[in-house]
């Protein structure tokens, strides 16, 4: 049999998904009744009454609840999710609001009617009088601290953390060259398609509740139900169905939706659900990647990174549920592929009354990205060197890996790179983008009047996070294969990949192999879909699994047909004897043979019966062994691995209108061994899609009052296929010495380094400084106007290339 | 409060007539879902922009989330569960986005299947760019459309596989047709 594990198959998912048969949160509980909730329509303010007479005679209104009605522990802030010690003033929020609001959006009301329509109907009605408050909105107004977001608060400041690997600052002033640089990036969101859904279904004379919901994180959101309902937690059942994309947004937990519902389908006796719709996802769920940032970089004549300090400013808007995690990867992943001589960062991160700030793809790597390579391109410029040739002195090589360097990353553990070849993934980037030929282009470009750039942008991704993903493998008696698995899955392919695994560890045709994921009823101990750690963690977990469960399908063959299960092999479905191929039992009748156990409900178990081995001595099921050809296995790495890759594009900037186009996108990628390569390749350009996203088009726009003002798809540009380019790519795969299968993540890759790398090919184009993302055509027109009147710096290069 | 009045309505939706009662307001996605049961159309923003909830509308897609129920009286509409033959068979373009990873999660996609149904219909022979253009209003944020593209150039090239194959078992015409209808599928 061909082995699937690398190999590009189609995926499992589709003719599901193709046909309209998919099963997402909103296709689930027709019937049920429908939530809606009244949210506040104020950045900042003070709730000074709530009044619903106007709503209680709608017909079909059944229930209406303030925070007043909320009981015991739901009355309370929901849970601050990663506490650390850097986080001084953590703030979350309630599930209603009580007495004050923080950001518009926040939830004040909850309304349950018959449908959604007269739900919202009765929150029409329904009055609130609010007592406005000053509003915090940017980074700016934050650190000015004028006003605060939550008065018990000083400085607006959440969280400080210094980290520091060597003396920077001394290195830096040292240095034979510094260079100095301010940094901006703008709000942007995950946005799935499918936005977020609860639904909920009390069981009465059972005492026990089943949730379904659009998350990704199934165990943790079953955790927090518990919790707070104070239920036990076998009694609270979390199913995740089909999700229409989280990209991060969905890992988010527990939504104040994700109690308040199952909470009211207990207290009425009747099935709800509340299905999101697009504006409430705009100003209610969570954004990402503001942040200011300093850095001071020290360097010598090769443009080697002898110092770098970097300060940042982190928005991490009206709630910290979800900690510091943002700025903490921000902070580490900024070093990328290089290994300056001495590094200190410090950030903070601040409160403003906005959106609360979580993980959106890419989590915080973007930001990092961002300004390191935005100072390797500053330092090539000083020194007139070549962009690429600044960055393959400073990287580290593969004989130092593993490479230590001295901070700490995300998961608590110490940043050590595991693997990975960096310079040979330059070398490829350079070949296919054709970066060295670029400059005789460029003058046939400019001798037609059009203006093309080119950029380049490295990044190393700390994949597969820890702690610990489990699998489960069974092999029912009809030879089917059932794997199910805790984290959830959001279009990735895992069901594909998983069962690829499955398929080859056991040697079984793919088609008898199914995959669940994200059922606390089939597995409920589980972490989440994030950080690019699926199928490294569950797909490594599985995969133990699966060998525990090969290993005891030929014990027991092996007892059956007395050899020794050294001699066997299974192929095909079928345990055989090495040296005999018609000596051989199927897995399914191996099944049976696992259970002591077996009326004969059907053939498979009438063949199994003359096989039974019946040693006296022994009991049926003997000490240490269970019955059931099934294993759980349970996944922990030491450390995460590190994936890394390198963009480069061609763009061309129109000289009237400051059109941006991207000409070319080439991409190199190694997540170490690939399980699917075709589902690698569709990571990536879904990852790059939201990375032009979010370096061309996409911001999330404030006014001075707070309000949202592109909170819908009309004015929130979400690229079509008309502004995405199209991806070339290559693949590098240095394995990773951490997991048995030696894979990395592949998740978020695409969308770590664009902004970085059009930033680049941009500035390359215009020939002056940009030092702000995203960057629209108008972004670009102004700063012409700007750079015309010498208010912003030209590059050297430029200059350089004028008097060539 | 007054109870809203409900419209008896008939819709044609994949061939099956329903009847129903709606109020006014409720929108043609609503009731496919939620009184219908068709949940294959799916609703990313309910204000028209993203295309999840492209449906047919006598043949033209139309979203179904920018009209209400009772303006489909009357009107054939197809979903994207009635694209498949009704032995359950594929149709080209569903093959072609399985065939060519042209989906993730999925949600989008009914849209782009609905959307690309009809205009293959109406252009078998489209160029890279016209598709483009074709998928222009359906918004996915999973696939970053690369595969969708190729998924429709290859749904157009199974098509015309298919038609050549049809007319070969048809095996009328002039004798020269089946093998010009081959070519043409080649190209
Ligand atoms: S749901 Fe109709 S266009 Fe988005
Ligand atoms: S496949 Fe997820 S939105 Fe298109």
């Amino acid at each position: 049999m061909t082995r699937l594990f690398g190999s590009p198959i189609p995926r499992l998912e589709d003719e599901r998904l193709v046909s309209g048969r998919g099963r997402y949160l909103d296709d689930l509980g027709r019937g049920a009744l429908a939530a809606a909730f009244v949210r506040a329509p104020h950045a900042h303010a003070r709730i000074v009454d709530v009044d619903v007479t106007d709503a209680l005679d709608i017909d079909g209104l059944v229930a209406v609840y303030t925070w007043e009605d909320l009981p015991g522990k739901l009355a309370e802030p929901l849970p601050l999710l990663i506490p650390h010690p850097a986080l001084t003033h953590p703030k979350t929020g309630y599930p209603l609001a009580r007495e004050e609001v923080n950001h518009v959006g926040e939830p004040v009301v909850m309304v349950v009617a018959r449908d959604r329509y007269v739900a919202e109907d009765a929150c029409d009605r329904i009055r609130v009088t609010y007592d406005p408050l000053p509003p915090v909105v940017t980074i700016e107004d934050a650190v000015r601290a004028e006003h605060l977001v939550h008065e018990e608060v000083p400085g607006n400041v959440a969280a400080h953390l210094v980290q520091e690997n060597g003396d920077a600052r001394a290195a830096i002033a040292a240095a034979p060259h510094t260079l100095e640089l301010d940094l901006d990036i703008q709000r942007s969101a995950s946005m799935p398609m499918e936005g977020r859904g609860v639904y909920a279904r009390w069981d009465a004379e059972d005492g026990s509740l089943r949730v379904y919901t659009s998350t990704q994180t199934s165990t943790s959101v079953r955790a927090a139900i518990a919790a707070k309902l104070d239920l036990p937690l076998h009694k609270v059942e979390v199913v995740v169905p089909d999700v229409g994309g989280g990209f991060g947004v969905k890992i988010m937990h527990p939504w104040p939706e994700e109690v308040l519902i199952p909470w009211a389908a207990r207290l009425l006796g009747r099935e709800i659900k509340w299905t999101e719709d697009r504006r409430e996802h705009f100003i209610s769920s969570a954004h990402e990647r503001r942040q200011l940032q300093k850095v001071r970089v020290g360097f010598d004549d090769a443009g080697r990174v002898l110092g770098l300090d970097v300060e940042i400013w982190h928005d991490n808007g009206a709630y910290t549920p979800y900690g510091v995690i943002v700025p903490i990867i921000t902070s580490t992943q900024l070093l990328g592929p290089y290994k300056p001589g001495a590094y200190r960062v410090e950030f903070r991160s601040l409160y403003t009354n906005t959106v609360m700030v979580t993980p959106y793809r890419g989590a915080g790597r973007p930001q990092g990205v961002y300004a390191m390579e935005r100072t390797l391109d500053a330092i090539a410029d000083y020194l007139g060197k070549d962009r690429a040739e600044v960055r393959e002195v400073n990287f580290v090589k593969p004989e130092e890996m593993p490479y230590d360097h001295g901070l700490v990353f995300q998961d608590g553990r110490p940043l050590v790179y595991d693997s990975g070849d960096f310079a040979a993934s330059l070398r490829l980037l350079k070949e296919l983008v054709g970066w060295d030929d670029f400059e005789s282009y460029r003058e046939q470009a400019r001798a037609q009047g059009r203006r093309v750039g080119i950029g380049i942008a490295c990044y190393v991704e700390g994949t597969g996070v820890g702690p610990y993903e489990g699998g489960h493998v069974l092999v029912e008696p009809s030879g089917r294969v059932m794997v199910s698995t805790g984290l959830t899955t959001q279009g990735q392919g895992h069901h594909t990949v998983f069962a690829q695994i499955v398929a080859d560890e056991l040697s079984v045709p793919i088609e008898q192999v199914h995959v669940t994921t994200g059922d606390t009823r089939l597995f409920g101990y589980a972490v989440g879909t994030f950080a690019s750690r699926a199928a490294v963690m569950s797909g490594n977990a599985i995969a133990l699994a699966a060998r525990e469960v090969r290993a005891k399908a030929l014990k027991i063959a092996g007892e059956a047909l007395s050899r020794d299960p050294e001699d066997l092999e299974i192929v095909a479905g079928a345990v055989r004897a090495k040296d005999d191929p018609d000596t051989a039992l199927d897995l399914a009748t191996v099944a049976v043979l696992s259970n002591p156990l077996r009326y004969a409900f059907d053939e498979a178990a009438k063949r199994a019966t003359q096989f039974a081995v019946t040693d006296t001595s022994k009991p049926p099921v003997p000490e240490g062994e269970k019955p059931g050809l099934e294993a759980t296995a349970y996944y922990s790495p030491p450390r995460s691995t590190f994936a890394n890759g390198m963009h480069a594009a061609i763009v061309e900037t129109d000289p009237d209108t400051a059109d941006i186009k991207i000409l070319r996108y080439c991409v190199v990628h190694d997540c170490g061994r690939m399980i699917n390569p075709r589902i690698v390749a569709g990571q990536i350009h879904g990852g790059v899609a939201q990375g032009v996203a979010g370096a061309l088009y996409e911001r999330i726009v404030y006014d001075e009052n707070g309000q949202l003002l592109n909170a819908s798809f009309m004015d929130f540009l979400m690229p079509y296929a008309t502004e995405v380019p199209k991806i070339e790519h290559a693949h590098l795969e240095t394995s990773s010495p951490l997991n048995p299968l030696g894979i990395k993540g592949a998740g978020e890759a695409g969308v770590i380094p664009v902004s970085a790398l059009l930033a680049s090919a941009i500035e390359d184009a215009e020939g002056f400084r940009i030092t702000r993302m995203p960057i629209s055509p108008s972004d670009l027109w102004h700063l012409r106007q700007r750079f015309a009147a010498g208010e912003i710096e030209p590059l050297h290069r430029a200059s350089r290339r004028e008097t060539a | 409060m007054t109870v809203p009045e409900l419209h008896e309505i008939t819709l044609r939706v994949n061939g099956v007539a329903y009847r129903t009662r709606v109020p006014a307001r409720r929108l043609l996605s609503d009731c496919l879902r939620h009184d219908l049961g068709l949940t294959g159309t799916h609703v990313g923003c309910e204000h028209g922009v993203c295309g999840c909830c492209t449906v047919l509308v006598d043949g033209q897609p139309a979203r179904s989330c920018l009209m209400f129920a009772v303006m489909a009286e009357g009107c054939e509409v197809t979903t994207v569960e009635g694209l498949a033959a009704p032995d359950g068979t594929l149709s080209a373009v569903q093959r072609a986005f399985a065939e060519c990873h042209g989906l993730q999660c999925g949600f989008c996609t009914p849209g782009f299947l609905t959307v690309l149904t009809a205009f293959l219909t109406e252009n078998p022979k489209p160029t890279e760019e016209e598709v483009v253009e074709a998928i222009s209003g359906n918004l996915c944020r999973c696939t970053g459309y690369q595969n969708i593209v190729a998924a429709a150039l290859r749904a157009a090239e199974i098509l015309r596989e298919e038609r050549a194959e049809e007319i070969v078992a048809a095996g009328d015409g002039d004798g020269a047709e089946p093998e010009r209808a081959r070519e043409e599928a080649a190209e």
